[in-house]
């Protein structure tokens, strides 16, 4: 699969601050790539490079392979994290203003913009002021106008802010169609469920280095730790428990059972499968609870910083 | 792409639908008009009411140069000692009491002569009354003297100095203060139209600002082509404003006038055309001053004025602009705009003190070749006739510093415009200027 975007060795600096170093990322064509980091990591500096908003110290960015250049504003569609409208400006002539920005006919934009606002049920409000509406409302609007000239390049930064669990759901929806009709998406979030949910890569970028990127998948991989979460039904817990830990390495596990199990994290040392576990578990009792633990990003986002510090 | 036609268009059309904007264009004619004619009515109605004034004359030679007219009456008091005649005074409400004592010499008159009223007099009667005594008192002196008034008077010889150039242009004092009315309205006009329409300017920018639809403009546009748009538009609107001002003020004026002026204006305005038709006099005023009119260097001072205008404007809207970028709320403009208006207010009391003074002096010139104060001080200057090099030279000077001043406000504009909750310092932005 070809990328679409290429970051290469992208640096940046304002007087002595250093907001990005280095940094090189990938994102495949018709993907959907989180962009992560704490906050100050320098995510919205890349996010605005992409945008040709601040220009790099040294490093290239290529959209389609084709250096980034004037023409590609068209082929992006930004939301950024700070976003507004004008409030005393009409809800149409505002969207109106937008795309005609983004190099859209009036006539093309007005027939999408009839389109979109008919798909969310919003039509009624073409002829509001900004003001009048609610945050919520406003977001979707802010959305209509991001996608409206259907860039290749969609980016994200905290979409889902300001919507209520029913818009964000729409929302989120409606990106992954995008990602249907070939868009490619960024999207940069501090709501790890929702990049577990979306995603297909990640990046992660602390005090403007790199720190990781890759397949989701393939970083979970890296990530696991060969331990699983067991709940066992046994007549003796505690006996059952001192067994166990001369075998494995064993620490208390946390979560919900039905009946007064045995309830333990086991890791496994290289080279035992977990199929000897398994045969060894239910020798000893009835097995009502086996799962391999899988580092949610959560986990790979905190533990890459703190290790970073 | 070239959004710029855009983005003027949405200013231009945003300021023009702004409710504040239609009624301040409405309105303010009105209430400007209403203002003038309230105090003119109240000056009317103050000079209406007729003074009294008692005169106590002991040395019997001054009172009969007071005559009543419609403000004044006086009111010539006999055979009252001078205390009597204050009680009398006071009785009948006068307004004072004049009083002038027996004097021997006329050259001590002065001492002898004392005015009495209730509250301090107005200082117009006093310096009247004064001027009156003093023709009256002298004319005595010199009957003392043996000397004939009215061969004094058959003497006066009246000068009016005929002014012409070396190249034999001829100007005379009216061409003088046509000149100052043409170059000072210029000149204010500008330093108006700058601090009305930059402000609105710096406004604008501050709503995109904290309306947090900046980020979203600027992913589309270049952050020079928004400002200028934004620079272009709002000044569109603005001349536009101006225009409908001229147009509601020359039809309220000529309304007022037709129907509360009859009585005052109207018959006043008849008498003084009644009189310009018979007193040559008058009648050569006024054609002196079209004459004047025509005297001045129109055609430099129309293409000075569009390019010094233009110029002027750009250079310290795009300052405005600046500033804007740099807040992010009116309140935090405040120590920005002090180097804005200095500047401004030194060109405009140099121009209405130095250039009226001595158009073509030391001070008038160098600060008409100093950007910041050119604009203003040279339209000021131009009615008076400035050698076209001059003129190129400050106009280059302007052009040069305009570039300089864009280029540092876009600067500043591209950096601020993305910063937000902390007041910058002039440190600050000058660290901006590397980003």
């Amino acid at each position: 699969m070809s990328n679409l975007l290429e970051v290469n060795q992208v640096s940046k600096h304002f007087g002595d601050f250093r907001a990005l170093n280095n940094v090189s990322i990938s994102i495949p064509k018709g993907s959907i790539f989180g962009l992560l980091g704490p906050n100050g990591a320098g995510k919205t500096t890349l996010i605005r490079i992409i945008n040709q908003i601040t220009m790099p110290d040294s490093g290239t960015v290529h959209i389609d392979g084709v250096l980034l250049n004037e023409n590609h504003v068209k082929d992006i569609g930004y939301l950024p994290e700070e976003r507004g409208l004008y409030k005393s400006m009409k809800v149409g002539d505002q969207a109106l203003y937008l795309a005609q920005l983004k190099g859209l006919s009036k006539a093309e934009a007005k027939e999408r913009l009839k389109y979109w606002f008919d798909r969310l049920e919003i039509g009624d409000w073409w002829n509001k002021k900004i003001q009048e509406l609610s945050k919520g409302m406003a977001q979707k609007i802010q959305f209509v106008v991001t996608v409206l000239h259907q860039p290749k390049l969609l980016i994200f930064d905290e979409p889902f802010s300001g919507f209520d669990p029913i818009n964000a759901n729409l929302i989120k929806d409606e990106i992954l169609r995008l990602r249907e009709e070939g868009a490619t998406v960024i999207f940069s979030t501090h709501r790890m469920e929702s990049v577990e949910e979306l995603c297909d890569d990640i990046a992660l970028i602390n005090k403007s280095n790199k720190l990781l990127d890759g397949k989701l998948m393939d970083i979970k991989r890296q990530y696991k730790i060969n331990t699983f979460e067991v709940g066992i039904k046994t007549v003796d817990n505690l006996m059952l428990q001192n067994e166990l830990s001369d075998k494995f390495s064993v620490s208390p596990a946390n979560f919900k059972t039905l009946d007064n199990e045995l309830k333990l994290n086991i890791k496994l040392s290289n080279g035992e499968s977990p199929n000897e576990l398994l045969n060894y578990l239910t020798s000893k009792g009835e097995v009502s609870h086996f799962v391999e633990l899988i580092p949610s990003v959560n986990d790979i986002f905190i533990q890459t910083v703190k290790n970073n510090q | 792409m070239n959004h710029l036609p855009l983005i003027i268009k949405r200013e231009y059309l945003t300021k023009v639908r702004n409710k504040s904007f239609i009624v301040m264009t409405f309105l303010s004619p009105l209430v400007m008009i209403i203002l003038v004619s309230v105090v003119a009515y109240l000056t009317q109605l103050n000079n209406e009411k007729v003074r009294t004034i008692s005169v106590l004359d002991e040395s019997g030679l001054v009172q009969d140069v007071f005559k009543s007219d419609e403000k004044t009456t006086f009111n010539v008091l006999n055979d009252m000692s001078l205390n009597e005649a204050k009680a009398f005074a006071k009785q009948t409400e006068a307004y004072g009491l004049l009083y002038i004592g027996d004097f021997k010499d006329a050259s001590e008159a002065s001492k002898y002569i004392q005015f009495y009223s209730e509250e301090s007099p107005s200082l117009t009667l006093i310096s009247d009354l004064e001027g009156q005594l003093e023709k009256k008192l002298t004319n005595l002196k010199l009957l003392d003297n043996g000397v004939d008034v009215d061969m004094i008077n058959a003497s006066k010889i009246n000068i009016n100095i005929a002014q012409e150039s070396f190249e034999g242009e001829k100007t005379s004092k009216t061409d003088s203060v046509v000149k100052l009315i043409f170059g000072g309205a210029a000149g204010y006009l500008l330093f108006m139209f700058i601090i009305i329409y930059g402000n609105m300017i710096m406004r604008s920018v501050i709503e995109e600002k904290t309306s947090r639809i900046i980020e979203v403009i600027i992913s589309s546009v270049k952050p020079v082509q928004l400002m200028f748009g934004k620079i272009v538009g709002t000044s569109l609107a603005g001349i536009t404003q101006f225009i409908i001002w001229l147009i509601i003020g020359s039809i309220l004026l000529t309304v007022i006038s037709v129907v509360f002026g009859i009585n005052v204006m109207q018959t006043q305005q008849q008498e003084i055309m009644n009189q310009a038709m018979t007193n040559p006099e008058v009648n050569a005023q006024v054609q002196n001053f079209v004459a004047s009119f025509y005297n001045l260097p129109l055609t430099n001072l129309i293409f000075a004025f569009i390019l010094f205008f233009i110029g002027g404007y750009l250079l310290y809207s795009s300052l405005y602009a600046a500033i804007g970028a740099a807040v992010d709320n009116e309140t935090d403009t405040q120590q920005f705009m002090l180097p804005i208006i200095t500047p401004l207010m030194l060109a405009v009391y140099i121009g209405l003190f130095t250039v009226i003074e001595d158009p073509h002096g030391t001070v008038s010139t160098v600060f008409s070749f100093i950007p910041l104060t050119s604009p203003v001080v040279m339209l000021m200057r131009i009615p008076f006739g400035v050698p076209l090099w001059q003129q190129l030279v400050s106009f280059v000077l302007l052009i040069a510093t305009f570039m300089f001043t864009v280029w540092f406000a876009a600067k500043i504009y591209r950096v601020g415009i993305l910063m937000y909750g902390k007041k910058p310092s002039y440190k600050e932005l000058i660290k901006w200027i590397k980003y």
